[in-house]
Parts: C-alpha cells; sequence; structure tokens
C-alpha cells in the first residue's frame, strides 16, 4: 500500500534505462505490507530495501554494478509467496528471502531444482545448516534450534547451572514456525532435567484465553515463546493480566520487536526476548544513510520504523547479502554475477568484528563464518530486555553461545533423513 | 470441591465473558441480515476501520499521511493534538455515519433487487477495499487504544472466589466491563426497535420489504440507518478488542469468531447472537480444558466451527432464527 518516491524512482531508472538492467544486480524482497502480519513485514522491508539505497547511491551499487530491486506481496501467505517466486525466478535473483517460515518450505525444493540461492536468517528449515544436503539454503546467523538453546542456556545461568525441577511452558504459534524448537526443547529437558510443557496457540492469536488459564493454573517457572503478529502483542498483554513475572517471560526474536510490548504499555515492562542483532540508530551507518537516503528522501517507508528492532533486522539482511555479492565478485573475479556464483559468495562468507565495524555496524551481529558444509553461521544471540519506561529495549546479555554439539546432531538427523527421502546425495557443489 | 472441578468452574466462567466478546461482533451482523438480508462480510473490516478511526482522532494523527509524504516529500504524521476519549468516539461515530451513507448511496441502492449472493459478492468487496482504505488513511503500524476501561485481574472476583471456594478465579476486567457493555448496547437496540418511530420501522422493513415500501417507508433511509447501527457496533466491538490485543490488522479477523456464533444463535435474533456467543464461548474453553491437553490443544479456532455444525444438522435456522418454510 505504500507508494514510495523511491519505488518511483527505481521505476523510472528501470524504464529509461532498459539495457542497464542487463548491468545490475537483482536482489528482490518477498515482502509483506499488508494483511494481518504487515506490522512485521513493513519495517524488514524498509530497512532491507533501505541499505541497498545506500549502496546505490553511496557507492554505485556493489562492485559498481547497481542494485535492482524489487518487492513481491506475499502477505505472508504460502500460496502468494509461491506465486511470487514463479513471477521472481524468470529474473535471475541474486538470492530471495522469503521471510515465512512455511513459505520456505515450499521453495527449498523449488529453489534446489532452479538454482537460486535463499536467505532465511533466523527463521526457515533449521536443517538446512547442512550445506551438503540443502545447497541452495542458507540461515545464518542463527536459526530457531540455536535460539532455544541460547534461551535455556540463559536460563541455566541465571539458576546457577541447573534447570532441575523447573517448570518450563513453550507458548507456541500453532504452525510449522511455532513447532521447530519443540524437538531442541525436549531433548534439553531430557539432558537438563526441567519438565517441558508445551501450548498451541492458533493463528493469528487474539484469544488466548485458554491458553493464559492452564498457564495459571501449571505455575511455571519459566514461559518461552514461540509467536509472531498479533500472537505476540496479545500474549505480553493476557501475561501481565494474569501477572506473570514479566522477567521470567522469554520471547524469540521474532517475538521481540517495539509493536510486539507497545499496545500492552507499561504492563510489559520486563519482558525479555531474544536479540540476533543489535538496535536502535548509535551505529555510524545511520550517518550515511541520512546522507545518502533519509535527507534525500528515498527511504522506502515513512521514516518512523527505522532504527526499531525489525529494521534493523532488514537492515542486517540486505548487509549480508552485499557482503555475500562482495564475496562472490572477488571469487569469481566478475562483478555482474549469477545466482550460482552468489551461492559462492554464501558459502565463503566470512564477517569479522573489523568487517562490521568498517561497515559502521561496530558490535551489531556476531563474527560468523559460512561453509559448504555449515550455512548456519555462529547460531550466537543475546538476551534484551523491555524498558515500557523509556520506551527501548535494552541488551542485557553478551552473545550467548547455543549447545552446538547436540544442534549439529540434530541438524545431521534431519537433513539426512530429508535426504534419503528426497534422493538427495549429499556433497558440496562445485 | 475438587481442583479439577474448580478449574473447569473458571474456565465456563471466562468462557462466559470470551462469549460476550464474539456476540458483540455477531451483533453487527445479525443488525443488517435482519434489515435487509445481507450476509456482510465486511464487518470484521468495519470493527478494525472503527477502531484506526478512533485511535487516529485521539492521538491526533494525519489521515493520510503516508500519501501525503509520499507524494510530497514531506514527514507529517501528528498534528501535534489529541482528543479526549468521549470526543474521539464522538467523531469515530459521525465517520461511521458517513460510511453508512456511501455505502448505501454508492452501492447498495444500484443493487436493489439483486439476487442475496450479488449483495454478499459487494460486501466482500467493500472488505478489501475498506482494509486497504483504512491502511493507507491511518497507517499499518500497531497502535495501542486506552479508552480508560480497565484491564487485567478482577480483584474483586479473585477474592470473592477466594472466600467461597478457597481458589481465587482469574477473570479479566476488561471482559467484564465488555459484558456490561454489551448488555447497555442491547438494551438500548431493543428499545429502539421496539419503542421508536424509527425502531418500528426498522422492524417492519425487516418483516417484509414490499410492504413496508408501500406504507411509505424508505427503504434508503432504513439502509443507511442499519448500517450506522451496525457501524456502531462494530466500534464498540472495535474498542474492546483493539484495548485486549492493541488496533492491528488482524481484528478484522475478529468476524471468523461470529460466524459460528451467528450459525447457532441464528441470523435474525439479537437475543441469539448474546446466547450463541455464550455457547460458544462456554463451550470452546471447557472443551479445551478437559480434550485440549488429550489432543495437543489448540482446539478454539475448529471447536466452536464443529459445534456449530452440529447444531445446523439439528436446527438449521439456528437457535433464536426464523424458520423460513417454502410451499412448492
Amino acid at each position: 500500500m505504500k507508494m514510495t518516491r523511491l519505488t518511483a524512482a527505481l521505476a523510472v531508472t528501470m524504464t529509461a534505462a532498459a539495457p542497464a538492467i542487463a548491468e545490475s544486480l537483482f536482489l528482490p524482497n518477498m515482502s509483506y505490507r499488508t494483511g494481518p502480519f504487515a506490522p512485521g513485514g513493513i519495517p524488514f522491508a524498509d530497512g532491507y530495501a533501505d541499505y541497498f539505497t545506500l549502496i546505490n547511491e553511496r557507492d554505485g551499487g556493489i562492485g559498481g554494478v547497481p542494485i535492482r530491486y524489487s518487492e513481491c506481496e506475499t502477505a505472508y501467505n504460502t500460496e502468494r509467496g509461491v506465486e511470487c517466486y514463479q513471477a521472481l525466478r524468470g529474473e535471475n535473483p541474486l538470492v530471495l528471502q522469503p521471510l515465512s517460515t512455511g513459505i520456505t518450505y515450499q521453495l527449498i525444493p523449488r529453489t534446489m531444482q532452479d538454482g537460486i540461492p535463499m536467505h532465511t536468517m533466523g527463521y526457515g528449515r533449521t536443517s538446512a545448516v547442512n550445506g551438503e544436503v540443502f545447497n541452495w539454503t542458507f540461515n545464518y546467523p542463527a536459526n530457531y534450534w540455536d535460539g532455544a538453546s541460547v534461551i535455556i542456556n540463559y536460563l541455566l545461568e541465571e539458576n546457577d547451572g541447573s534447570l532441575d525441577d523447573k517448570k518450563i511452558v513453550l507458548l507456541y504459534h500453532n504452525s510449522a514456525y511455532g513447532r521447530e524448537p519443540i524437538p531442541t526443547l525436549t531433548r534439553l529437558s531430557e539432558r537438563l532435567g526441567y519438565e517441558l510443557l508445551t501450548i498451541g496457540v492458533d493463528s493469528p492469536g487474539q484469544e488466548q484465553g485458554s491458553q493464559w488459564l492452564q498457564i495459571r493454573r501449571e505455575r511455571p517457572d519459566y514461559v518461552i515463546m514461540w509467536g509472531w503478529g498479533v500472537m505476540n502483542s496479545t500474549a505480553v498483554q493476557e501475561a501481565a493480566n494474569i501477572r506473570f513475572p514479566m522477567e521470567n517471560f522469554i520471547g524469540v526474536w521474532w517475538s521481540g520487536s517495539q509493536q510486539d510490548v507497545l499496545p500492552a504499555g507499561e504492563a510489559a515492562h520486563g519482558y525479555k526476548a531474544l536479540a540476533m542483532h543489535g538496535t536502535g540508530t548509535d551505529y555510524p551507518v545511520y550517518e550515511d544513510l541520512q546522507q545518502y537516503v533519509y535527507d534525500r528522501g528515498l527511504e522506502a517507508g515513512t521514516g518512523d520504523e527505522i532504527g526499531t528492532v525489525l529494521y534493523s533486522r532488514g537492515m542486517y539482511a540486505a548487509m549480508l547479502a552485499v557482503e555475500a555479492a562482495r564475496t562472490a565478485q572477488e571469487i569469481h573475479g566478475v562483478a555482474n554475477i549469477t545466482p550460482a556464483m552468489m551461492r559462492d559468495g554464501m558459502a565463503n562468507l566470512v564477517i569479522t568484528e573489523e568487517r562490521m565495524a568498517e561497515l559502521g555496524l561496530p558490535d551489531f551481529g556476531p563474527p560468523f563464518e559460512v561453509s559448504c558444509q555449515n550455512h548456519g553461521g555462529s547460531g550466537q544471540a543475546m538476551i534484551q530486555q523491555w524498558d515500557a519506561h523509556a520506551g527501548e529495549w535494552n541488551l542485557i546479555t553478551d552473545w550467548i553461545e547455543p549447545d552446538r554439539e547436540l544442534i549439529m546432531e540434530m541438524v545431521m538427523e534431519d537433513s539426512l533423513a530429508y535426504a534419503a527421502e528426497n534422493d538427495i546425495e549429499p556433497a558440496c557443489l562445485n | 470441591m475438587s481442583d479439577t472441578l474448580l478449574f473447569a468452574l473458571e474456565a465456563a466462567a471466562n468462557g462466559l465473558t470470551a462469549g460476550v466478546m464474539y456476540a458483540l461482533v455477531a451483533l453487527g451482523f445479525v443488525l443488517i441480515f435482519k434489515a435487509s438480508g445481507i450476509f456482510n462480510f465486511s464487518q470484521g473490516v468495519m470493527a478494525l476501520f472503527a477502531a484506526l478511526t478512533l485511535v487516529g482522532l485521539q492521538s491526533g494523527q494525519i489521515p493520510f499521511s503516508h500519501l501525503i509524504n509520499a507524494i510530497f516529500g514531506t514527514r507529517l504524521h501528528y498534528f501535534g493534538w489529541s482528543l479526549p476519549t468521549l470526543v474521539a468516539i464522538a467523531g469515530t461515530v459521525l465517520v461511521m455515519v458517513a460510511f453508512a451513507w456511501l455505502v448505501e448511496r454508492y452501492i447498495f441502492r444500484h443493487l436493489v433487487n439483486q439476487e442475496p449472493i450479488i449483495l454478499f459478492m459487494a460486501t466482500i468487496g467493500l472488505a478489501y477495499f475498506l482494509e486497504g482504505f483504512g491502511d493507507l488513511m491511518w497507517g499499518a503500524e500497531v497502535k495501542r487504544l486506552d479508552v480508560g476501561i480497565p484491564q487485567g485481574m478482577s480483584l474483586a472476583v479473585d477474592e470473592a472466589t477466594f472466600n467461597w471456594f478457597g481458589y481465587g478465579f482469574y477473570m479479566d476486567t476488561l471482559e467484564l466491563w465488555a459484558a456490561l457493555i454489551a448488555a447497555i448496547l442491547v438494551a438500548g437496540l431493543v428499545i429502539f426497535s421496539q419503542y421508536t418511530k424509527q425502531g418500528r420501522a426498522l422492524r417492519a422493513v425487516a418483516d417484509d420489504h414490499q410492504a413496508a415500501l408501500s406504507v411509505g417507508i424508505s427503504l434508503r433511509f432504513i439502509w443507511v440507518m442499519v448500517w450506522t447501527l451496525a457501524g456502531i457496533v462494530a466500534l464498540v466491538a472495535g474498542m474492546m478488542w483493539g484495548a485486549k490485543s492493541g488496533v492491528q490488522f488482524s481484528l478484522s479477523l475478529i468476524a471468523l469468531k461470529a460466524l459460528p456464533v451467528l450459525i447457532l444463535g441464528g441470523f435474525t435474533s439479537i437475543p441469539g447472537a448474546i446466547v450463541g456467543g455464550l455457547i460458544i464461548g462456554v463451550g470452546e474453553k471447557l472443551f479445551d480444558f478437559f480434550m485440549g491437553p488429550l489432543i495437543g490443544g489448540a482446539t478454539e479456532n475448529w471447536f466452536a466451527y464443529m459445534l456449530a455444525l452440529v447444531f445446523l444438522l439439528f436446527r438449521p435456522q439456528g437457535l433464536f432464527g426464523e424458520k423460513i418454510i417454502e410451499r412448492v
């Protein structure tokens, strides 16, 4: 629904300089700016688009080749996501960002067949970490199983290394996305001795009366939430209603944005969530964004989402796409890369602290390396806590490591089962 | 009293208040269907639009600011003032009156005597238009709605039940208020339809369009009036649901909660909407309490429809709906 000057400028560029399309790097976004999940889709899409605009305006593109950006509206609907894929695949997109676990599951076999890389940052199929099975899917820097393990490691730290006799509830969105952490939390409960109770919430999650009555009866020590959209804000309000201690309520990174806590007002104070990256505008990159994008009126949205959690995530995803494209250009010695070359760039991506600082994002994300075998990154995350008085998220931990050994064990089990079902011979692509 | 029984009672009590929240949405459907035979698919979106307008007026948001900013490169968002809640509610009611007039003038006036399915399709179009229009007018971000109704655990209920049973029941104060407001709303609608000239005209049109027209009742006026009433009911539903989980576009999906209520209570009965809501609310909470743990939970959405289907088998017109007998 948003008509922006950026879109208009890009459209003019596309029509006036048709031959230049051949000399551009096509980085589309499967966004959702409409429908019930739009409040989450809009800031992500804005951050994604604004970073590409910055690269075009400041650097003239990646390696001198301008980025061609377009959006296809999925409305967070799997069928529409597949339609978008069909529309985009003929244009040789360098990487797809479906921003939906349901769409990701549908696109994994299609992208494998068509040779189009897909980046599912912090969502999608967790076992895509195994790059020898999922050659075209990447889920760095962290995935759901990492997230679940990081939360448990944080709780271990909070409880002097023991969760024995603790009761933990997982409140999850009753979908492929919401069910992702269940195997990890179950395995960890067997190992660490806590009692796990899983409670599903049907989409969209506006009505959670029964679930919170059950939580009140069960009196858990902690509630972990795997929610999205209105489910998050409703859960935070319901937790406040039954007077569940907010500091014992922890959401995944998709349950930790401003719109998840603002509707509950002061009642949300103390709620915690995972953070896979920094947030806010206190990073040098924003000076460039201000100069080359915002001051020129080229921002993708209205400007009021800048620096929010999901805007930052979109910008981070775009930054990782640009870095992968640069890596691909270096590997292949050509500026105008193909999707297959981009895949090589993603499989050889190295993000260091120094590089993050050079990009104007010091300490924004963890350092990590991707390889042909491991598409998952470091898996680290931090814990952030909502300060309702100041209206901001504060990071309360440093990067926390997940239980890599357990997760890799589970990744191998799941991915090899997928390979067997689909007649895939696990191997690196040359 | 055993713990299980106490917990079941608590779930049932919560089901009653949740049922009132569903009934609030169902009421809007009933009003329009009763007066015009139109199943208004856009009722949920009307609740969303009314809530968006209320928050926008309350917070002094500039309508269409996104569009204005995109065209003129400005950075306008707010006027810089805010309106008291009551004034904002009054302003929203005026907007819903204007909406009702526009709907009659530009859609239904041109569809008089069309098949019910055509009218239904028109409301589907209206729903999608209104959703997009609401987005364009007020933006898609999540908004906090505070109309001064307290939220959270009712201490009075907690204390009273604790004294009686030794276990304090949880009930949401907002939902208790919603029950009270729904009661006032229903009483108001009944008084309006029974004791006012316009109300009697409304009932006459509901009973027989042709006969009502023949005695000089203006169908157009009645349609504007009934869409206005449905708009006001949508505003109340939007206020309650918006205060519960923020005003966001998923608010339009609350209409899905009203459908089983309508099947159960009947499409033409105001008391039916209330009783249907209560049965669905209590039924789904008790089912989830007893069966949820055995079958993986998250039963509320589908159980309501299953219950409605069972009712359909035995009483297709609903509990309070009019039985239609057509002689061949």
